[in-house]
């Protein structure tokens, strides 16, 4: 009996019970780049992936902690500053040149701690309250660095910053890359799944739902709250590392508004109800981004007018479907196993 | 119904101060409305107690004010001694204070086990764990007797928004039993139950250990009189009569007021 409940505990769960979809996924994203050019890998799905990273790390706030935070990009670029201040980058005059093992961990405990303290303010509001109080900070958070010389180097900030060659290998050639933000993007989507169910994930969304029982519970909601904070962290950390490394460069510009509401943006055109979203989200921005001012031209408006393009999709996406694209597939299925069997109408997940 | 009275001294020479519960002087007003008024009330340790009164006399509010979903706007709460007037909600539960909620207030889109399964976590340590249970997990097998306890193990996978009414209000007795529990506010557990299920909360109740003190609201005094030892009757957000069960059965006044009063003895207010 003991041993049996063990065995069914620590072994996976059989292959036959993960759909085919996820298969298929995994092997296209496996073998993409036998398929894809260096602009797709490096531009679009490395560009994807960090994105998505750092819109996941709002999803797991927003949808798991009912906390939409505007501050994610700021604590990723924050990552990504303490990486080019204290590695190496163009501007040896500011940089340290510590190693990568030293850097990087830093600079992911600098993301914790710097949203852990902003959260300890933050979540003490709800809703439009958090909203605006996030974007006061990340405002804030630009304009300091843009005016700060002495260690964020002003408006320049910090051109040649580069992955180190870690086992010998250019990480910024695409294919390289490629599989270093794929790696990245999905450890975190893993993590971010999996502590969904652990008692701190369960916990989280306990307290997005009913608070006050969750106190009722003996949760502290307060410190709960802010420790998903420091949590979606460092998450948002990581893709702040791979993004500077991406550019090869960090100024006050990768943080700045527009940046900070493109990952709003991306988490829910995507939907925040599951930690894929963001992912999706991020591909289809990212698409746009890369195709729409060419076929702007060719339709003989200026490729400047993306945005707007980016803008009238948002609208397009929230009027239709306020959970995002996954609320799309979600209702696609619904209508396929309606038509299926009449009898059993939405046939849910 | 086991009295609690030979359990009494024991208990409270542990507990440092006689009470488990201790209010004085509490008050709690909504703007005009005062909701308690000086509200004075002591509860020993393991003394089942029954709170009856009217719709708006107050009741839920003292709740509210007991375990710190409200702050009072003056007087003193002590619990086990301890003065926790200011202390916030998850303090006052992890001092072994519990208790369901009039309108249950559970967690819909979670299973049974989970929303278990958190109560016991709330109480317990690891709250912030990162790792998810095994399957060994004695919190998880803790979560599981409750389930048990309260006849709802068919359902364990079930999400909560699934479930019964009664179901519902079985659950919520279960998340108040988690972790040690010594004193427990049970806000009209009974209402809306099918006589069957009822029965079935009598006999939780009653058969609660000795050191488990309750304070219990009900309409329905056949529930209210068989599990509780001492009642205390509320009008108007004040202490209007405390004594045996029997004593209050028998005073006119009390009559008057609760019993022929129109809001009828039997349950099924919500
Ligand atoms: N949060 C609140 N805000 C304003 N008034 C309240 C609030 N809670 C309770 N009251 C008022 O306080 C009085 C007592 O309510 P309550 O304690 O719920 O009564 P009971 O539980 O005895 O039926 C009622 O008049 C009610 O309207
Ligand atoms: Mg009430």
């Amino acid at each position: 009996m003991a041993v049996a409940e063990t065995a069914s505990g620590t072994t996976p769960a059989p292959a036959g019970r993960i759909p085919p979809r996820y298969w298929v996924t995994g092997a296209l994203l496996l073998l993409m780049p036998a398929i894809a050019n260096d602009f797709f890998l490096y531009q679009v799905f490395g560009w994807a992936f960090i994105l998505g990273t750092i819109a996941l790390s709002l999803q797991f706030l927003a949808g798991y902690g009912g906390m939409v935070s505007l501050l994610q990009m700021s604590v990723a670029a924050l990552a990504g500053y303490v990486v080019a201040i204290l590695g190496t980058s163009g501007t040896v005059a500011l940089s340290l040149g510590w190693p990568w093992w030293v850097v990087i961990p830093i600079a992911l405990a600098g993301a914790c701690l710097f949203a852990t303290a902003v959260g300890a303010l933050a979540v003490r509001t709800e809703g439009i309250y958090m909203i605006m109080i996030t974007l006061a900070i990340a405002a804030a958070f630009f304009y300091f660095t843009r005016q700060n010389y002495s260690i964020f180097n002003g408006y320049s900030g910090f051109p040649g910053v580069v992955p180190p060659p870690v086992l010998g290998l250019d990480w910024r050639q695409p294919v390289p890359f490629y599989y270093l933000t794929l790696g990245v993007a999905l450890v975190c989507y893993l993590v971010v799944l999996y502590v969904a169910r652990a008692p701190f994930g369960l916990a989280l969304q306990g307290v997005r739902d009913n608070p006050r029982r969750m106190a009722a519970l003996g949760f502290d909601v307060f410190w709960h709250r802010v420790l998903a904070q420091g949590f979606a962290a460092v998450i948002a950390g990581l893709g702040g590392i791979l993004l500077v490394w991406q550019n090869g460069q960090i100024s006050p510009g990768t943080a700045g508004l527009p940046a900070v509401f493109d990952i709003l943006v991306v988490a829910i055109v995507g939907g925040l109800r599951h930690p894929v979203g963001p992912y999706i989200g991020a591909l289809i921005y990212v698409l746009l981004r890369a195709f729409a001012p060419d076929v702007l031209q060719a339709l003989g408006l200026s490729g400047e007018r993306f945005k707007m393009v980016v803008g009238i999709g948002f609208l397009a996406v929230v009027w239709w479907s306020p959970d995002g694209v996954l609320g799309l597939w979600d209702r696609w299925r619904a209508l396929r196993a309606a038509g299926r069997d009449p009898l059993t109408g939405r046939a849910g997940r | 119904m086991s009295p609690a009275a030979p359990e009494g001294p024991r208990l409270a020479a542990a507990a440092g101060s006689g009470n488990a519960l201790e209010l004085r002087g509490v008050t709690k007003t909504f703007g005009a409305l005062a909701a308690l008024s000086d509200v004075t009330l002591s509860v020993r340790p393991g003394e089942r107690r029954a709170v009856l009164g009217s719709n708006g006399a107050g009741k839920t509010t003292l709740f509210n004010c007991i375990t710190g979903d409200f702050l009072p706007s003056s007087g003193t709460i002590r619990l086990f001694g301890e003065d926790v007037t200011r202390f916030p909600a998850h303090e006052r539960i992890r001092r072994g204070l519990r208790r369901t909620y009039q309108i249950s207030l559970l967690f819909g889109g979670l299973s049974v086990l989970d929303n278990v399964y958190l109560a016991c976590r709330g109480v317990g340590r690891a709250r912030f764990s990162l790792v998810r249970p095994r399957r060994s997990d004695p919190v998880m097998a803790q979560a599981q007797d409750l389930i048990a306890a309260v006849h709802l193990a068919a359902v364990q996978a079930t999400a909560v928004a699934a479930l019964s009414y009664g179901q519902q209000r079985q659950l919520e007795i279960a998340l108040a039993l988690a972790g040690a529990p010594r004193l427990i506010l049970f806000d009209e557990p009974a209402a809306g139950l099918s006589p069957a299920e009822r029965a079935d909360l009598v006999a939780i109740l009653t058969g609660l250990p000795a050191h488990i003190g309750f304070v219990i609201i009900e309409h329905d005094m056949d529930v209210a009189l068989r599990v509780a030892e001492r009642v205390t009757m509320m009008h108007n957000g004040r202490i209007f009569r405390e004594g045996a069960p029997a004593e209050i059965e028998d005073d006119v006044e009390v009559q008057a007021l609760y019993l022929g009063g129109g809001h009828g003895g039997g349950g099924g207010h919500g």
